[in-house]
């Protein structure tokens, strides 16, 4: 039994509303895992005993290197989709998930230096992994620059979709890199196969953390994904009906 | 299937014959890269043989990207990209032919031209031969990846900074899979392992970029 008609809300005029109210559904869980996980990783978790205060960076460092792998992914998924469906509207998640991504890509980078500067006594070092996630952040650059060097939205929408498909297999080399390359940077700690090497009550405020900025990565896309429809469809009959309600509706609040 | 992409190969390659100068200028600003490199760092030779390696083959793929936009701008602005597109054969062996037809321009003579430059940067004979293959086997990768970047931004402005920053990015593995066999040989080791990885990467980007080469080129002539 179909309980859900998917085909419906690839339309924009039917996502728009539908985003709108999940919108502050994310924000509540980004908020709530959020605080969760800082509190845990703050507060509760005790001091390590080889890093010290140092390693708390990690609840934010970790997060944002999987969110940054993991948005380009979902950008290469719904390019994908984009491609063989032809819908509108995976161009526009597409192009919504970037900024976002770019940002985490960075946070990783950034947090990292911050993290190795005590660790390793350097802000950088040239390996595998840190070379690797450099490279996404270059890819992201790469595919913001080139969908919006093209005027016309479909044609950059297809562009940037051909682009992330044939970079994407940068995801796995710096998913793996710390495996098959020796590499300063730590392996896995976490694993789903075997028990972490991690302290239970890191883990979970890692975790949690992650889940966070994975809400928050929704809820921002959401509303970029809200900002873009409304500019592309601007011409639409219903984005018109829209803004003469929203104006409507300010003229009655607003004080006589 | 393939005399199309013979013809493709014979056609650019006698319009690139016809104009020689256009030929050469990528060569001579490989040759003006790589001096510039010596000028900035000093003239101690243990330096710069220390350097050669990664010098050399920056120069070789800035020398590929400042040629790629050409790769299919002019068919382009005369109508005979759409002629192409409109015949009875996959887009992809089209864009395959202009991929080995940039090798031939570009690829091929920046591999001929680089153990000359190395002899500058005082590499000893062993990695000049090494230096020679490592940029003959991966340059097909940069014009194979190159045509994808050159078919996406095909007819926008600004496209040559375009293709740079779309390119680039996926060009680091031939780059540090080149000069890190060069590197191998200087340090007496074995070039192999670094060779065999480029091959694969070259021969897996020819397999496969002409087809999303080929998607990038109808989304440009829609």
């Amino acid at each position: 039994m179909q309980m859900i008609n998917w085909y419906k809300f690839a339309a924009p005029s039917a996502f728009y509303p539908l985003a709108g109210r999940m919108i502050p559904w994310f924000w509540c869980l980004a908020a709530l895992f959020g605080s969760a996980g800082l509190w845990l990783g703050l507060v509760i978790a005790p001091i390590d005993f080889q890093q010290g205060e140092g390693y708390r960076i990690i609840f934010v460092h970790v997060g944002a290197s999987w969110m940054a792998m993991f948005i380009y992914l979902v950008m290469a998924f719904w390019a994908a989709i984009g491609l063989a469906f032809n819908t509108r509207l995976s161009g526009m998640m597409t192009r919504a998930l970037a900024p976002t991504g770019a940002c985490f890509a960075f946070l990783s980078l950034w947090t990292g230096a911050f993290w190795g500067k005590p660790m390793w006594g350097a802000w950088w070092v040239w390996d595998a992994r840190l070379t690797s996630t450099l490279i996404l952040f270059f890819l992201y650059i790469a595919f913001i620059a080139l969908s919006n060097a093209i005027d016309d939205a479909r044609r950059a929408d297809k562009a940037g979709a051909v682009l992330v498909l044939a970079s994407v297999v940068n995801i796995p080399i710096i998913y793996f890199s710390v495996n098959w390359w020796n590499s300063l940077h730590q392996g896995a700690s976490v694993s789903l196969t075997k028990s972490s090497s991690m302290a239970t009550i890191m883990l979970w405020g890692m975790l949690l953390c992650a889940l966070a900025m994975w809400m928050y990565s929704i809820a921002i896309a959401l509303i970029r994904v809200r900002g873009i429809i409304l500019e592309r469809e601007r011409n639409a009959e219903w984005v018109r009906a829209l803004l003469a309600k929203e104006t409507s509706v300010k003229e009655d609040n607003a004080p006589c | 299937m393939f005399s199309f992409t013979a013809r493709i190969i014979a056609r650019d390659l006698s319009l690139a014959l016809r104009r020689p100068a256009d030929l050469a200028a990528p060569l001579c600003f490989f040759l003006i890269v790589a001096s510039l490199f010596a000028f900035g760092v000093g003239p101690e030779p243990e330096l710069l043989r220390r350097l050669a390696p990664g010098i050399l083959w920056v120069g070789a793929l800035l020398s590929t990207l400042l040629s790629l936009p050409r790769m299919f701008a002019d068919d382009f602005a005369d109508g005979t990209l759409e002629q192409i597109a409109l015949a009875p054969y996959p887009l992809g062996l089209a864009a395959l032919g202009k991929a080995i037809s940039h090798w031939l321009i570009s690829g091929l003579p920046l591999a001929l031209l680089s153990p000359v430059l190395a002899l500058q940067f005082d590499l000893p004979p062993d990695a000049l031969v090494i230096l020679f293959f490592s940029i003959l086997i991966g340059t097909p990768a940069l014009s194979g990846i190159g045509s994808i970047g050159a078919g996406l931004t095909l007819g926008l402005r600004g496209a040559a900074v375009l293709i740079s920053l779309v390119v680039l990015p996926l060009y680091i593995p031939a780059l540090i899979l080149g000069a890190g066999a060069v590197d191998a040989v200087v340090h007496g080791m074995s070039p192999r392992p670094h060779l065999f990885l480029l091959a694969a990467f070259s021969t897996g980007s020819i397999v496969f970029t002409p087809w999303a080469a080929a998607a990038a080129l109808k989304i440009s002539l829609e």
